[in-house]
């Protein structure tokens, strides 16, 4: 089957969540593109919108309509030749419409499975459990006939025993995207031995018409994304816990999530990335990844305990922050959560505490921002670690603490075999998390 | 000509433009400039006409009628006669005209001109649909996304053909940069808070067909613009009635007017002759040559229009106007000092607004009211030009303007 055919009826399965909606709109832009090449006008295209959720489907059709015509204005310049032969579209705006309507022509939404029956390529975003991927992978496979190709975006459970479980033999590969889908640059790409060429092959040429950047993984539970952020939040969490010896739980979480932010140079520090990903989510993909870790405990009490006070995190429908470690307002954290107390402290009445136990952020730590857009990132970030080497605040020995832990991780990804290189490893840091610099580098040491 | 004022040029590069929240609209723009000319003037009871210049109002902001604004600018200006003039981005030239012939016929011995365009109601992607209509529609279908940019990257093409890429493309830079140093030194520019620091190497980045043009980029372009900018057009007995100084007044020397067959294409693409010519009649009916110009303010809505305009003028032969600007002979310190506040790619491009803003700008050096970007005017050579083109050099409007004895 070649690769328009293959593309010509897709279901994405959760297309009304977070990466399912990102999801649904990069695979309906790829089709219609297809669709809109000369060679294959007569070819029709479906991508199936499915999702549990029927209530969600208005909003998904209207976020992708809205991401659709963001996408056309930005392309006018190549739609105005694919709509060449269309006499009757003459200006940029008659184009953009027509591309619109071509581009949702395609999306079918809707709350049935029975949807992928037809298909012979299904994208799954659904929740990150493992035994409702294999059902519903299992169910559509018995009811297919055209033993369609089931691509995961599951960032933690291991494809070979989904493989197994739904008895798909190697139909099945990880093509783990990044949140928001439609603007992270980089995919995962986990597959299996019993994949066949012809699937790796269309998975690299479908994530390259997507304009990602490809990282292959092993098949090794969390990846190498998660397996280096679980790892890294638990480190951050165990060091504010170790330092709550020293000062209040609030206070020891605002400091360390300082650290791992600005002292480490980072787009978010860790709590507040673990918000952002959500607590929830966070312990249940550590919850997922654990039992498959040996000699390791991917596990958090302090986790457990603010999910079970209702802490969660994550973010609203319009995409803004809700309260998890930290309380934010305008996007900005304001304040800590103390489960001690069961309240959130505003930083006002303890930052500045907490910043003269730190001691100062050296002038040459540049602001994150600043880092990722100048030309030589390395080697400014090591004139920012050579510094902390000789500072001897508690600051600067917890950030290299952290910052060499980071890169133990990042390591033992490629002893493990989870990853090729270090620079597989570095790649996922700097494309999916938006580091400024690889964790597995030279001058942390 | 008397009393210019121009409004700052708003759009990207400027501090107070943000596309996300609302701006002022044409009535805004109209009024600080008509209101700037009129207090320079004595009021808006001594002026006997007015005609407001604007290209495209009905579809950048769905309104027309824009001759009936005059009474809003001032209430001495209800019922006086108004008349809005149109011809792409050569309006503001016509509105110039357009008063000009007022004053010749003996009908006025004041007209209030005016040229506005508020274009930043529209992404640029519409925008351009919108600024096609100086084209001939027939064609649209065949035009660049962006139409005019493709029009002019042909045209660069055609001349980096005939006369080399490479030293044509630095000229290109070359060209920028004086813009936007030239821009640095007016408050009103849109280019007027730009910090790069090596602004050639910017200019020299190589041009993308997938997003945009074949042969121009972004820093080819003149901006993309809202403002307007105002003058009065005077006898010698309106002069004496608004109570103005002769040396604070330009003489109008000479003009060349032409417009050439919308649906016609150019014989040579590395050549704008409707420019050459408007400019042949003005410097003739000025009774000058091109060697008796102290400035130039030219229609450089891209880079190439800037160089084919320095050849179309007659300062340098076909294929040598890149060589000419590359010497530096453009610059404010060279031989014949061009755009001196920025031109369309420094200062902005509102489009009806571009062809008063000219006059104006002419205006400031000849009566040495320029302020930071002054340059000295010898007094063998007392005369600016300008040159206000429409479409892709379909009408042009030529001025020889000269310094009060």
């Amino acid at each position: 089957m070649e690769y328009a055919e293959r593309l010509s009826n897709v279901t994405v399965l959760g297309a009304a969540g977070k990466m399912g909606s990102g999801i649904l709109l990069l695979t309906a832009l790829e089709a219609a593109d297809q669709m809109l090449k000369p060679g294959n006008r007569e070819k029709h295209f479906v991508v199936n919108a499915v999702d549990v959720t029927s209530s969600a489907l208005p909003e998904l059709m209207k976020y992708i309509r809205t991401q659709v015509l963001k996408a056309a204005e930005k392309k006018t310049v190549l739609l105005r030749k694919l709509y060449a032969d269309r006499k009757e579209l003459i200006e940029n705006s008659d184009i953009i419409d027509a591309y619109i309507d071509d581009v949702m022509g395609i999306i079918r939404p809707g709350t049935r499975i029975e949807a992928a029956y037809d298909s012979t390529l299904i994208f799954e975003a659904v929740s990150e459990n493992a035994e409702l991927k294999a059902r519903l992978f299992r169910q559509i496979d018995e009811n297919n006939a055209h033993k369609p190709w089931f691509f995961t975006n599951t960032s933690s459970v291991p494809i070979g025993g989904l493989d197994k479980e739904a008895g798909l033999e190697g139909r099945i590969l990880g093509f783990h995207f990044y949140n928001p889908p439609a603007v992270q640059k980089l995919v995962e790409l986990i597959t299996i031995a019993s994949n066949s060429g012809e699937m790796k092959e269309f998975a690299l040429q479908l994530a390259k018409n997507m304009r990602k950047v490809i990282v292959p993984s092993n098949d090794i539970a969390g990846f190498i994304g998660n397996g280096h952020f679980m790892r890294d939040a638990l480190y951050g969490i165990n060091q504010a816990t170790a330092l709550a010896k020293e000062m209040p739980l609030h206070e020891a979480i605002y400091a360390v999530n300082r650290i791992s932010q600005d002292f480490l140079i980072r787009p978010m520090g860790i709590f507040q990335l673990i918000d952002y990903v959500g607590v929830d989510v966070v312990r249940f993909i550590m919850k997922v990844m654990n039992p498959y870790m040996a000699n390791e405990d991917l596990h958090s009490p302090l986790l457990d305990r603010l999910f079970d006070l209702g802490v969660k995190g994550g973010q609203y429908a319009d995409g803004s922050q809700k309260d998890g470690f930290l309380k934010y307002e305008k996007g900005r954290p304001v304040s800590v959560y103390n489960p001690d107390k069961g309240e959130y402290i505003p930083i006002v009445t303890f930052g500045s505490q907490v910043e003269a136990w730190l001691g100062e952020l050296p002038g040459s730590a540049p602001a994150w921002k600043n880092l990722v857009k100048a030309p030589d990132k390395e080697t400014l970030a090591a004139i920012a670690f050579d510094n902390y080497k000789t500072m001897g605040t508690h600051g600067a020995l917890l950030a290299l603490q952290y910052a060499r832990r980071s890169r133990e991780i990042g390591m033992k990804l490629v002893s493990d075999g989870v990853a090729a290189t270090a620079e597989d490893v570095n790649t996922v840091l700097l494309t999916g998390f938006f580091h400024a610099y690889g964790p597995i580098n030279d001058f942390v040491v | 000509m008397i009393a210019g004022y121009n409004t700052i040029s708003m759009g990207t590069g400027r501090k107070e433009f943000n596309p996300k929240k609302e701006r002022p609209g044409l009535e805004h723009y109209l009024k600080e400039a008509g209101q700037g000319t009129l207090q320079q003037i004595g009021g808006a009871g001594n002026v006997d006409e007015g005609v407001v210049g604007n290209f495209m109002a009905a579809r950048f902001n769905k309104q027309a009628h824009l001759g009936a604004f005059l009474g809003m600018i001032d209430p001495q200006l209800r019922l006086k006669p108004s008349t809005r003039v149109e011809g792409a981005c050569a309006s503001g030239g016509l509105a110039l005209v357009t008063g000009i012939k007022s004053v010749l016929s003996g009908s006025a011995e004041v007209v209030l001109a005016l040229g506005v365009e508020v274009q930043n109601t529209v992404k640029a992607i519409y925008g351009a649909d919108i600024l096609a209509g100086a084209g001939w529609f027939q064609r649209r279908k065949e035009g660049h996304a962006y139409f005019f940019p493709g029009q002019f990257s042909d045209r660069a093409g055609v001349y980096f053909e005939k006369y080399g890429r490479e030293k044509t493309r630095k000229a290109f830079a070359r060209w920028y940069r004086n813009a936007v140093e030239n821009a640095r030194l007016c408050p009103t520019a849109q280019e007027y808070e730009n910090k790069t620091a090596d602004l050639e190497a910017l200019a020299l980045t190589e041009p993308n067909p997938k997003s945009f043009t074949d042969h121009l980029n972004v820093f080819d372009c003149s901006k993309v613009s809202d403002g307007a900018s105002a003058i009065a057009i005077v006898t010698e007995e309106g002069l004496k009635r608004c109570g103005v100084a002769p040396n604070d007044a330009v003489e109008i020397a000479g003009i060349g007017h032409a417009a050439d067959d919308l649906t016609a294409l150019p014989a040579d693409p590395a050549r704008l002759d409707t420019v050459a010519h408007a400019v042949k009649i003005a410097l003739e009916s000025a009774g000058i040559t091109a060697g008796d110009l102290a400035t130039v303010e030219t229609h450089d809505c891209f880079t190439i229009a800037g160089i084919l305009g320095v050849e179309a003028i007659g300062l340098a032969p076909q294929g040598k106007g890149a060589d000419f600007v590359l010497e530096g002979h453009t610059a404010r310190d060279g031989k014949i000092p061009f755009n001196t506040t920025g031109g369309l790619i420094g200062w902005g491009h509102p489009t009806g607004a571009t062809g008063v803003h000219q006059a104006v700008t002419i205006w400031e050096q000849l009566t040495g009211k320029a302020g930071a970007a002054q340059i000295s005017i010898p007094a063998e050579k007392p005369y600016g030009l300008s040159i206000n083109m429409g479409g892709d050099d379909r009408t042009v409007v030529a001025i020889v303007y000269k310094k009060s004895a």
